[in-house]
């Protein structure tokens, strides 16, 4: 198994420990009792960030994730005219949020295709319009007197204590449907979400597949509406797919380490906020998810912010000890011999503090010695230099002939040696070609 | 034109606007099989939107396109297409080699998974332009030239009887752009046909052995030989070609 597959595995089996973990520590740390409503919402929450991870990614690699958020809040009249024809049965509000997202999903799509608008003015629009509609009907419900009761205020802003058992049966079963639909038509949704135009080109339904994926990304978002709310459902489904990105090169791996982060953060969250009945339990999810996001970044490898300032330093170090080992090497030749000692001001004033950085590891690996006011390649700092010099040569001779020799196309990189990347017989004809040459 | 040869594609009054000020006017083009054609002109000639016109990528204003005498729908398998480099996230977590496979998705068809020959085809063709060493990279982390080059290998897997290539040339280093010169001769060889939309003036001759000249309208079109001449290029660009005594062209501001 490649070394990147690795880790990512790695690194979601350890999710899965620390949040296993999570559990006995939250009793032992903050007094949390697993009452049976405690366990039904971790489980839900649990869950939901599965599906929503898994879905979100896609909204964050198609540049959507504010989509995401308009499609949430657009959910909210769907939710209060579906109490009005139907009652409050949670399957019937979930089809009515679904319903209304979708209106808003194609009125979105209607703008753009016909319109000058750009995407993000039409987003707006549908956004706060339909969320303006939701909130009178809201408003409406209250004032029926024998539907007051009906909570339905809890869509806002997510209320995790009202989820029963039934209702995380009912998400479970409608996230295995989404989830089994993104694995069939997994092949299509990479190719429209990377190149939709080469898609077209190869006689995909683009429109189809587009539409499609629109749609299992708002029934994900519909499913999540009852714990974190259409105003931050959001954040449930793209911080896990962010946090996951940061980990990994391939698009499956991003997808199911989002699903595991999606998760972790959904009942970890839960399990927070039974601490105490007023810690609120979706934005507590949210904060959680926002975590992982800000680990993700920090301490990501490749990608991550330690990392690649890490990366940066090696690189410089390098170049600083190359560009040193070059410099003397060429004052000395220009001066007599390979061994003649350059003066310090001099070598110094090249490359000023990267030259200082450079020599201090030819010092420490004995490639040069020092006076004090002048550097001196040693026998071994001559033979490295020399071996340096050769491959320059021969990416010179690389350059001008690769092609008419037949050699293997390489990108140029002349910080290496240029036998470490060439094949053997390759190399030999180079040095045959350069012992033609006169120099 | 060459009668023997049958017309791999044909273009008949193809009109394209936008925000109605037309892109490409009136455009008739037959193009013989087994042809590299230069499609050249100005910036804004219309030359990217002509191939997505062509491809159904764009909504025509009028015309009639065909290939190999069948329209586009039926004939999405005898064509492939390179496009700009910059109209892709080349930060999608993807590999090389997933890159190159996704041009076999086509004749996949739905719910079939890419296997064992799928992957074999993508291989063979990154080998063809010399990315065999970086099949597992991301594609972020590929110069410019070398994902010009895997965008070249994913047509290449199409297998396709026409290609159109949009801009493949644009700021490549000198081993892609070898590279590329390399598959469009061996693409000859095997009796595809290819359009290139092409900057550079200079190797128009060298590359190509059919060129249109394009500036919203077609101003000629036909073998390199008889169609690249000053006359007709200044008749494309105006003003703004200047001549150097050996023949050659310099359109200015390159």
């Amino acid at each position: 198994m490649p070394a990147e597959d690795k880790r990512v595995w790695l690194t979601i089996a350890g999710i899965v420990v620390l949040g296993i973990c999570f559990l006995p520590l939250g009793q032992w740390l903050f007094g949390i009792r697993y009452t049976y409503t405690v366990r039904v919402v971790a489980l839900g929450g649990a869950i939901l960030g599965v599906i929503s991870g898994a879905l979100g990614c896609f909204a964050v690699l198609r540049r959507e994730s504010l989509m995401g958020d308009a499609l949430s809040h657009a959910a909210l009249p769907g939710v209060a005219v579906a109490f009005l024809l139907a009652g409050r049965d949670l399957g019937f509000l979930l089809i009515g949020a679904g319903i209304a997202s979708w209106i808003a999903l194609r009125f979105i799509a209607a703008l753009l295709g016909t319109t000058r608008l750009k995407q993000d003015a039409a987003m707006g629009i549908v956004l706060a319009s339909w969320f303006a509609g939701g909130i009178a009907l809201l408003a409406y419900i209250q004032s029926i007197p024998d539907a007051s009761q009906a909570g339905l205020d809890r869509f806002i802003f997510g209320q995790a204590a009202a989820i029963i058992e039934s209702d995380v049966l009912l998400i479970s079963g409608a996230g295995a449907v989404v989830l089994l639909a993104l694995a069939l038509f997994w092949k299509e949704f990479k190719l429209v979400t990377f190149d939709g135009e080469f898609a077209i080109a190869n006689g995909f339904q683009v429109g189809l597949i587009n539409t499609l994926l629109s749609t299992l990304i708002v029934i994900a978002i519909v499913l999540g509406l009852q714990l974190a709310g259409v105003i931050l459902m959001v954040g449930m489904l793209i911080a896990p797919g962010i946090a996951a990105r940061q980990w990994t090169q391939k698009l499956h791996h991003t997808v199911i380490l989002a699903a595991v982060f999606g998760a972790f953060a959904g009942g970890v969250g839960a399990v927070i906020s039974a601490i105490d009945a007023d810690i609120p339990t979706g934005p507590m999810i949210i904060v959680v998810a926002f975590s992982l996001v800000l680990a993700s970044i920090a301490l990501a490898p490749g990608r991550g912010l330690l990392w690649s300032s890490w990366r940066r330093r090696l690189d410089s170090r390098r170049f600083a000890r190359q560009n040193a080992l070059r410099d003397l090497y060429r004052y000395a030749l220009s001066h007599g011999s390979p061994g003649r000692p350059a003066p310090d001001a001099f070598i110094r004033g090249i490359g000023d503090r990267s030259a200082a950085l450079g020599l201090r590891q030819l010092l420490a690996s004995g490639l040069v010695e020092t006076t004090g006011d002048s550097w001196r390649l040693t026998d071994t700092g001559i033979e490295a230099a020399r071996r340096d010099a050769h491959s320059l040569q021969l990416w010179d001779l690389y350059r001008l002939y690769a092609d008419d020799m037949g050699l293997p196309l390489l990108a140029e990189d002349r910080q290496l040696d240029i036998r470490d990347v060439l094949p053997a017989d390759a190399i030999g004809q180079l040095e045959a070609m350069m012992e033609q040459r006169p120099n | 034109m060459n009668d023997r040869a049958p017309l791999a594609l044909s273009v008949e009054d193809l009109t394209v606007a936008y925000h109605s000020k037309p892109a490409i006017w009136d455009i008739d083009l037959g193009v013989p099989e087994g042809v590299l054609m230069a499609i050249v002109g100005p910036n804004g000639a219309g030359k990217s939107t002509l191939i997505k016109a062509v491809l159904n990528l764009i909504p025509r204003a009028a015309g009639r396109v065909s290939f190999y005498g069948s329209p586009y729908e039926q004939a999405r398998s005898l064509v492939g297409y390179v496009p700009q480099r910059g109209s892709v996230d080349w930060d999608f977590p993807t590999s090389v080699l997933d890159v190159v496979t996704m041009g076999l998705y086509g004749k996949l068809g739905w719910l079939r998974r890419p296997g064992r020959r799928e992957r074999d085809l993508a291989l063979f063709a990154l080998d063809q332009v010399g990315l065999l060493d970086l099949v597992d990279r991301q594609i972020s982390q590929l110069s410019g030239g070398q994902q010009q080059r895997a965008f070249l290998a994913r047509a290449l897997v199409q297998d396709a009887q026409i290609y159109f290539m949009d801009e493949p040339f644009a700021a490549v280093d000198a081993i892609t752009e070898r590279a590329i010169v390399k598959i469009l001769h061996q693409l000859k060889e095997r009796g595809k046909t290819v359009l290139v939309v092409h900057h550079d003036l200079q190797t128009v001759e060298d590359y190509f052995d059919w060129v249109t000249l394009l500036n919203v309208e077609v101003v000629a079109s036909g073998p390199a030989a008889v169609v690249f001449s000053p006359e007709n290029l200044q008749k494309t660009y105006g003003g703004r070609v200047s001549y150097l005594h050996d023949g050659q062209v310099l359109a200015a501001g390159d």
